[in-house]
């Protein structure tokens, strides 16, 4: 077996190229699908969502219909949404509360763990018919890191625990915004397509150095509405208001770590909160000093976070806190899907200023997605002549030692190289 | 000024149907400053989440939650060439129907209209926004102003509707 490398990783020359066919080949897509979806830990769903017993959501996971539920006596299971008798979809509702799933086909009847219940006229079967062999099939591993729950089609991946290695310290930070130590998916989804390779958008999710020309008219929103945008600081590199870095985290995972200047519902205040918020915003800043001392509450409270977990999950701990993860449906398409997360004992006026400052960036309607879309979307365009200008310029942060911004592309690199480690081999 | 309404003003559908086509003419044609005109000074516009048509958007995540203020930023920022997801323009135009009066109480006339608006961008195919325009109008002097205007999106998930940056 031959090894493809389809990145050029110039150490030497401080230069990184990335093939612009791994963004437009069919071919490529498919062995994505076994090398990255069928390898990695992929996010299902966040405990939040699955409140009580019985309690069901039905969605895609990777292209995948799964049902993501929770049995009678509260365990939490992925299980195929395909009937083991002829392939049909058995949970065709989005979410609700249900003992068993009925195949509208023929009736085969699945228990809400999976085990298969009944099956009409089972006397017609040969006596060796065993039901117990026959519950919905599932992914080989089903875990969770406090409430963020994943699958892996790989029985021999290492445990989700291991596999996410320093992400667990940012997701820890994001959680530590709640007192009892529980976020909550708020409801409201949020799902979109984009005309784009689904790869783009973990470049975008992390990639700081876009944000002053594609994001110009949010800038000035922000300022419009009192937050004070600095010039960046004389430093080599900066193009915001405020140093972020760019922090490898293991395994094909890396996040920003900014200092922030736009804002947090918890818990730093701008004008856009209004003044009636100070006091609340108060309070909340010096419950997470009380609880977790100076430095953690400033950890918290004072930096924002783009998290990647490889390969589809994003945790943008920034203006609000979302989770977004996205899937191919084609190799020039990706589906999104993003909700808005938030600590359980929030009150009603911090969860709505929470929604709406995630609206101020954040979604369809942001002042700041729907120019993602576009920048993602004229790359998909632009790459129609990929086979004559065949490479992507990715060397930003190269050339220096230490420290890489949030607006280099040593985090960009961390996915590419990742990636390439994954698929390279396989070719 | 507001005038005060009698059991003789009565209002009629044709009356608040020339003025969700004239809205509708604003909008397709880009006169934002105009449209702008017609809100009132406590303006508010929703365009909540595909699943969650009903809810609150203090409870709920929607697309689009904007008070007045936020309407005012949103119409500089889509105005302005650097929005790039509009620049060039969408070219819209929507078809405004069944339109009903669903209750009037004071100087506030609650109203149900159908909409369908085509979007179109070049190289692409047309994308088909249907669903419901809800408007809490005011009734001022001889006309109308928009006190709340809802858009609530048939569509089970945007999908390949992709944004809504533009004023739907």
């Amino acid at each position: 077996m031959s090894v493809r490398s389809y990145i050029i990783d110039d150490r030497e020359r401080k230069t990184f190229l990335l093939d612009r066919e791994v963004l437009v080949s069919e071919d490529i897509l498919r062995q994505e699908m076994a090398h990255i979806f069928g390898r990695c830990w992929i996010y299902v769903g966040h405990a939040s969502e699955l409140g009580a017993p019985g309690d069901f959501r039905s969605r895609k996971v990777a292209g995948r219909p799964v049902i993501f539920c929770r049995d009678q006596a509260g365990e939490f299971h992925c299980l195929f949404n395909t009937c083991r008798h002829r392939g049909a979809i058995v949970c065709t509702q989005r979410e609700g509360n249900a003992r068993r799933f009925m195949c509208i086909y023929h009736g085969w009847t699945y228990g809400n763990d999976g085990q298969l219940m009944r099956v009409p006229g089972d006397d017609a079967y040969a006596s060796g018919f065993d039901k117990a062999a026959h519950g919905l099939r599932r992914p080989a591993r089903f875990e969770d890191y406090r409430g963020f729950w994943f699958m892996c089609l790989d029985a021999e991946a290492s445990p989700l625990h291991d596999y996410l290695a320093g992400a667990k310290d940012y997701i820890d930070l994001v959680i530590d915004q709640s007192p009892s130590g529980q976020m909550q998916i708020i409801a409201g989804v949020q799902e979109y397509d984009v005309a784009a390779n689904w790869k783009l958008m973990v470049e975008n999710s992390v990639d700081d150095y876009h944000l002053p020309s594609t994001h110009s008219t949010w800038l000035n929103f922000m300022a419009n509405s009192g937050v004070k945008i600095e010039p960046p600081p004389k430093e080599a590199g900066l193009v915001l208001p405020t140093k972020g870095l760019a922090v490898e985290l293991g395994n094909g995972h890396f996040t920003t770590d900014n200092v922030n200047f736009r804002g947090r519902p918890v818990a730093k205040w701008i004008p856009l909160y209004g003044e009636p918020a100070k006091a609340e915003i108060d309070d909340i800043r010096s419950e997470l000093v009380t609880r977790l001392g100076a430095e953690r509450a400033r950890r918290v409270a004072d930096t924002n976070r783009n998290l990647v977990i490889f390969p589809n999950l994003v945790i943008n701990d920034g203006s609000s806190v979302t989770v977004r993860t996205f899937y191919p449906e084609g190799v020039g398409k990706m589906h999104v899907t993003a909700w808005a997360l938030g600590p359980v004992e929030e009150s009603e006026n911090a969860r709505a200023r929470r929604l709406d400052a995630f609206l101020t960036f954040y979604g369809p309607g942001g002042f700041a997605t729907p120019d993602d879309v576009e920048a993602l979307e004229l790359v998909q365009q632009g790459l129609a002549n990929w086979s004559e200008d065949r490479w992507s310029e990715m060397s930003r942060g190269m050339g220096k030692e230490g420290e890489q911004l949030n607006s280099d592309e040593h985090h960009l690199r961390i996915f590419w190289r990742r990636w390439n480690e994954l698929m390279g081999a396989a070719a | 000024m507001t005038a005060p309404v009698t059991a003789t003003d009565l209002i009629t559908r044709a009356q608040v149907e020339d003025f969700l086509y004239h809205e509708a003419a604003l909008l397709d044609e880009w006169r934002l400053d105009a449209w702008q005109e017609l809100l009132t000074d406590d303006a508010c516009y929703y365009v909540p989440s595909n699943d969650q048509p009903q809810s609150d958007h203090r409870h709920a995540l929607f697309l689009i939650a904007d008070d007045r203020e936020r309407i005012r930023q949103r119409i500089i920022r889509v105005q302005d060439p650097n929005c790039h997801a509009e620049y060039p323009k969408s070219r819209t135009r929507r078809m405004i129907a069944n339109v009903r009066i669903l209750g009037v109480e004071g100087d506030l006339i609650t109203v149900a209209a159908n909409f369908v608006c085509y979007r179109f961008r070049r190289y692409e195919r047309v994308r088909e926004y249907v669903g419901a325009y809800r408007y809490l109008l005011r009734r001022v002097g001889d006309g109308f102003r928009i006190r709340e205007r809802r858009v609530l999106i048939d569509a089970h998930e945007l999908g390949n509707l992709g944004s809504v940056s533009f004023i739907l």
